[in-house]
């Protein structure tokens, strides 16, 4: 007897985003099934994966993901070019780590700066980070939002403590925003609903559900995304159906696995395996949870997610 | 659940007074402002409309429409004003709904046909020319009846809510109950469940003013536990849809945010 496969259909859909500009404007999202399940509905765009670039020396990445990246990390307009000309890269993301208080503390006019001179070597879309210092962030990001106008990039994170300033922002110049809560999907709704009450589209958000590595914590993501996933398909709420993005280089290359060299744990085998392993697992763990953009560092990594990805599509 | 707004009716005056006069103001104002307060779907009430019902149906389906993008439910005893409505209804939003059927052989024969050919959604009410039955299994078998009518008219059991009737507990307090039985009986008559429907405020039909809102509520909480689909309510009471909201959310059909009222 031949086997027939049940298929679900759904009432709801996730919003499709669109970045950057021109010719190489990427969308994101827009399927209305559980991810990778063309056979059963619609999926019009395949997980996208941003390459992580920063605006100061990443000094305190691990050794083998900086290495990567060596005579390139100094200046992040080459680092940029790099990734784009190079690597391939269909979207960067530009992390302003040096705005932080604790580390270079940039003003948000140099960063401005940064954010311009980046854009005018590339033409992939640009996400636009700050550097998770709540307070500082709101003027990092107003002034980047204006560096950026007419490029429509996706500017993060906006999250409970400093929203209404990056809202107010994006709307003014135009561009998209993650919204960032803690692991919690009730949160993660209630953010949504207080950036929309701004007046702010709907449809030009991008949730960031708080990413984590795989063996730490990595089970608290999938099932926030899981649960925002089905809010949004089986209960078409609205609020629960901006893209999922996972931003999971940073939570990845500081675990102790993406940095003990072999001879502290020979057990545990070749660091740079290991690392890049860690990582890309990470990555598609994520994306079976519904991942519609991640931002990723080690390029081999990157090149392993899109083979899963080009063999699931 | 699904809210479907009770206010544009030929009961009450001002609606009526519009109607006869064929003035769209006031009744696309309720319509509005009945869809901004929650209504999936709106309730046209023209009664039997013996003078001229075609005329008065196809008008106020138009004139609904056109300000209110949402289905529509045609109330109506006058079978040539349901189909006139039937035709004029804009089904961009969603299908049509009729309002309604019953066990009663001739409303029966007469108005399931109209599903059929319609390929809209009907309302069925579980009585028949004895009345409203006593206990919910009788109403179950009034149910199965209808049910058949469906199957022979090309109607799928998707398509149809069936309304146990409520009976006013200021009056019939033990039927109270009943209903809310009935409505999960419903559920099990066919896989998938079928859909149910109720008009909300004959539960307190002749309550004082004061006291109708309070029983209208909570009775709409039992009837959404066990399972009721959609009810024809004013959507405007703002404590009913703060109610909704709130089952919904209790039920786990919403995902809870601290702002859940607000949407």
């Amino acid at each position: 007897m031949a086997f027939v496969v049940p298929k679900d259909t759904y009432n709801g859909r996730v919003f499709e985003v669109e970045i950057g500009t021109g010719a190489k404007a990427v969308k994101i999202g827009g399927e209305n099934t559980l991810p990778f399940l063309t056979f059963e509905g619609e999926v019009p765009n395949m997980p996208v994966i941003a390459h992580e670039i920063q605006d100061v020396l990443p000094e305190d990445w691990p050794e083998t993901v900086q290495a990567a990246y060596k005579d390139v990390s100094g200046d992040p307009v080459k680092w940029a070019k790099h990734c784009q000309d190079n690597l391939g890269a269909q979207v960067i993301a530009l992390r302003l780590l040096g705005t932080h208080p604790d580390r270079q503390d940039r003003s948000p006019e140099d960063a401005a700066k940064t954010v311009s001179d980046v854009l005018a070597a590339i033409d992939v879309p640009l996400i636009i980070l700050g550097s998770n210092h709540a307070e500082k962030d709101a003027q990092v990001l107003r002034a980047a939002c204006d560096a950026a106008k007419d490029r429509n990039c996706l500017i993060g994170k906006a999250q409970e403590a400093n929203y209404k300033t990056i809202v107010a922002a994006a709307m003014a110049s135009g561009h998209k925003i993650i919204a960032m809560s803690d692991l919690d999907v009730n949160l993660a709704k209630q953010l949504n609903i207080l950036i929309t009450q701004m007046g702010f589209d709907k449809e030009k958000i991008m949730t960031d559900p708080m990413s984590s590595a795989l063996g730490y914590g990595i089970e608290y993501t999938y099932s926030v995304m899981e649960r925002i996933r089905a809010a949004s398909l089986n209960q078409n709420d609205a609020t629960m159906s901006p893209p999922i993005v996972n931003d999971i280089g940073m939570y990845v290359w500081k675990v102790k696995e993406t940095m003990a060299s072999e001879s502290d744990l020979p057990a545990w085998g070749s660091l740079e395996e290991r690392a890049i392993g860690w990582e890309s697992t990470t990555a598609v763990g994520l994306m079976m949870a519904g991942s519609d953009l991640l931002i990723m560092r080690h390029p081999k990594a990157i090149e392993t997610v899109r083979k899963v990805v080009a063999e699931l599509a | 659940m699904l809210i479907i707004g009770e206010r544009i009716n030929v009961i009450t005056k001002t609606q009526r007074e519009a109607m006869q006069k064929r003035d769209k103001g006031p009744i696309q104002e309720m319509a509005k402002n009945q869809v901004r307060c929650g209504a999936g779907m709106l309730d046209i009430n023209i009664g039997p409309a013996e003078d001229d019902g075609e005329g008065l149906m196809d008008w106020m389906v138009k004139t609904v429409q056109e300000v209110a993008h949402v289905p529509l439910c045609l109330d109506t005893t006058n079978p040539a004003a349901m189909e006139a409505g039937l035709k004029a209804h804009d089904n961009t939003w969603g299908r049509a709904m009729i309002n309604s059927a019953s066990g009663e052989e001739e409303r029966l024969n007469c108005m399931m046909p109209l599903a059929g050919k319609y390929n809209s959604l009907i309302i069925g009410l579980t009585l028949n020319k004895q009345g409203i039955p006593a206990l919910a299994e009788d109403r179950c078998a009034i149910a199965a009846e209808i049910m058949g009518k469906a199957a022979e008219c090309g109607v799928p059991m998707e398509d149809i809510y069936l309304d146990p009737l409520i009976m006013p507990v200021p009056f019939s307090q033990e039927k109270s109950l009943e209903s809310i039985r009935a409505i999960r009986m419903f559920k099990e008559l066919n896989d998938p469940p079928m859909k149910t429907v109720v008009g909300l405020s004959n539960i307190s039909n002749g309550a004082p003013k004061e006291l109708r809102p309070l029983l209208n509520r909570v009775y709409t909480a039992l009837l959404m536990y066990e399972g009721l689909d959609s009810a024809i309510i004013d959507p405007l009471e703002l404590e009913m849809i703060q109610v909704i909201k709130t089952t919904d959310i209790l039920m786990g059909k919403t995902l809870y945010a601290h702002s859940y009222l607000e949407m």
